[in-house]
């Protein structure tokens, strides 16, 4: 089965971590991310710009709207993901809790819907 | 002689939980095990009537309903891998006569997969008991939405969600691995707990007790039992639960109304449950070192043990709570500890760790807290402060007969003003 890892951390947060702390980080990521592709886990994988850089569309009434900032205000943002292929929910968990972002945010776990036929 | 439909239903009714096991092993989904096994035993209504009762029945029923969910995979052009997969595992089969020899051990194994699989912590607590209950228990969703007091179709709706999560999230049908394995035993002895004490004390409503849920959480208690023998805290669990049970029929009084532990008659205490939960607590002891269940179960032995109210060991209950707020740190336990060391040590003992729990907030909104609280004072003879916090406790209190008993409490010490 195929999981989207959504990665949610604090952006203000990460923001006022030392210069040191975001070295750390980034090898953190860089590991994982050789480890999971390695396993054959891995299918993709990409950080996001801070939220501060996005724009929401929606079309109502036939007219297209826009607004500046993400959908909802929420104390964690998604900032990134991982699309990884694992055999069932215990494994893709387990991959999950090892996101460097596990210990100070929130990774949510959602199975990719395949449509038959 | 062939049997009547009644001896099939009370054949099936035996074989229910194994048969299911087995099958949403086989089919990968419970909603295709139950829906086969519902199609297995219309015709076995049909068949065996007629024709006798086959040599194996579960073998039979396992055959039948595997055979319905291949005919109903073919008509909807669904699970094309899985039904080749079952064609070819049928044909085998017919080859080798496999099904009737299937061993006790694979039938335990299919059980426990799926009491893991119910008790999956991606799922909610409360549809991990649903679960937990309708396919290992074989409760109707009717009789669960009963026990829960809640209305039928939202218990019916909370169980289709959690199917569909299994389904659609990948849960696995699966003993976890080794490393996982304790803290996976642990939600499942959760679950069996939060059954058996939804029964034994139901936190809102007119029962007080609600027997077939206790019934089920020690029955679900021994199955555990049986397929984990090396998990010490699943035993101590069953003994746990023997014991507090053993004191059911004393702890609600003709009327209804609830009698405290001290106050009970102990000889309408089940003498049976009492000797199989102590014989379980020695042997869990000897075991190792005690986990929280054990030493809970420790302490229902003590209690167990005493004739009479005041043969009470309380020094060994107080130390034996002690040991628990290590083992399991709330402020429940630490409120218990604090009434065993009242008891041992007297009540102003006991009295000086409640207020410093009143003052740590960890229990605010709990009624049992100033509840006890109040009857320490009572015995210190403060009864005007007694009074305010059966006051404050009644505020807080849900069960209809926790809130007479403090009530009567309360008239005891307030008189006038009541």
């Amino acid at each position: 089965m195929q999981y989207l890892l959504l990665i949610y951390d604090n952006e203000a947060g990460m923001k006022r971590a030392t210069e040191g702390d975001q070295r750390v980080m980034m090898k953190s990521y860089r590991e994982f991310t050789d480890s999971i592709t390695k396993s054959g886990h891995m299918k993709a994988g990409d950080a996001l710009q801070p939220t501060s850089t996005a724009t929401c569309v929606r079309i109502r009434d036939g007219k297209t709207l826009m607004t500046d900032g993400p959908f909802a205000e929420t104390k964690e943002q998604l900032g990134g993901y991982y699309l990884i292929e694992a055999k069932d929910l215990d494994e893709a968990t387990k991959i999950a809790a090892r996101v460097p972002s596990a210990s100070t945010g929130t990774i949510e776990v959602r199975p990719l819907l395949v449509f038959a036929g | 002689m062939n049997p009547s439909s009644e001896a099939v239903e009370r054949v099936f009714k035996q074989e229910r939980g194994r048969i299911l096991a087995t099958l949403i092993r086989i089919l990968g989904d419970i909603d295709l095990g139950e829906e086969a096994l519902a199609a297995a035993l219309e015709a076995a209504l049909v068949q065996w009537p007629r024709e006798g009762t086959p040599a194996n029945p579960r073998a039979w029923l396992i055959r039948a309903a595997r055979n319905k969910a291949v005919d109903r995979m073919r008509r909807r052009a669904l699970f094309e891998d899985k039904r080749a997969e079952l064609e070819a595992e049928a044909a085998r089969e017919r080859e080798a006569g496999a099904l009737d020899s299937d061993d006790e051990v694979s039938v335990q194994d299919d059980r426990l997969r799926l009491i893991f699989t119910c008790c999956h912590p991606a799922l909610a607590v409360e549809a991990q008991v649903a679960l937990t209950l309708r396919t290992l228990g074989g409760l109707e969703t009717e009789e669960i939405a009963h026990a829960f007091l809640v209305p039928a179709p939202t218990m019916a709706q909370r169980l289709v969600r959690a199917k569909a999560k299994i389904r659609q999230a990948g849960i696995p049908y699966r003993v976890p691995d080794a490393e996982d394995l304790p803290a996976r035993v642990d939600a499942v002895l959760a679950v069996v707990y939060l059954v058996f004490n939804e029964g034994y004390a139901a936190s809102s409503g007119a029962a007080l007790i609600r027997r077939e849920l206790c019934a089920e959480a020690i029955r679900l208690g021994r199955l555990l039992a049986e397929l984990l023998p090396g998990e010490s805290e699943v035993r101590a669990l069953l003994a746990l639960m023997r014991l507090t049970d053993a004191r059911r029929a004393a702890r609600v009084d003709a009327a209804g109304e609830m009698v405290l532990l001290e106050d009970q008659d102990r000889a309408r205490w089940d003498r049976d449950a009492i000797a199989e939960g102590l014989a379980l607590v020695d042997a869990v002891l000897r075991a190792g070192p005690p986990g929280p269940y054990a030493l809970q179960a420790a302490i229902a032995g003590v209690h167990a043990r005493a004739a009479r109210a005041g043969d009470t060991d309380w020094h060994e209950i107080a130390s034996l709570y002690a040991l628990l707020r290590v083992a399991n740190p709330s402020g429940v336990v630490a409120l218990n500890h604090a009434a065993a060391v009242a008891m041992a040590d007297g009540p102003e003992a006991g009295l000086r760790l409640m207020d410093a729990q009143v003052d740590d907030g960890a229990l605010a909104g709990y009624h049992l807290l100033p509840a006890a609280r109040a009857d320490l004072l009572r015995r210190l003879g403060r009864l005007r402060e007694a009074a305010a916090a059966y006051r404050e406790a009644l505020a807080l209190v849900g069960n209809e007969a926790d809130r007479r008993f403090l009530e009567r409490r309360l008239a005891q010490v307030a008189p006038a003003r009541s």
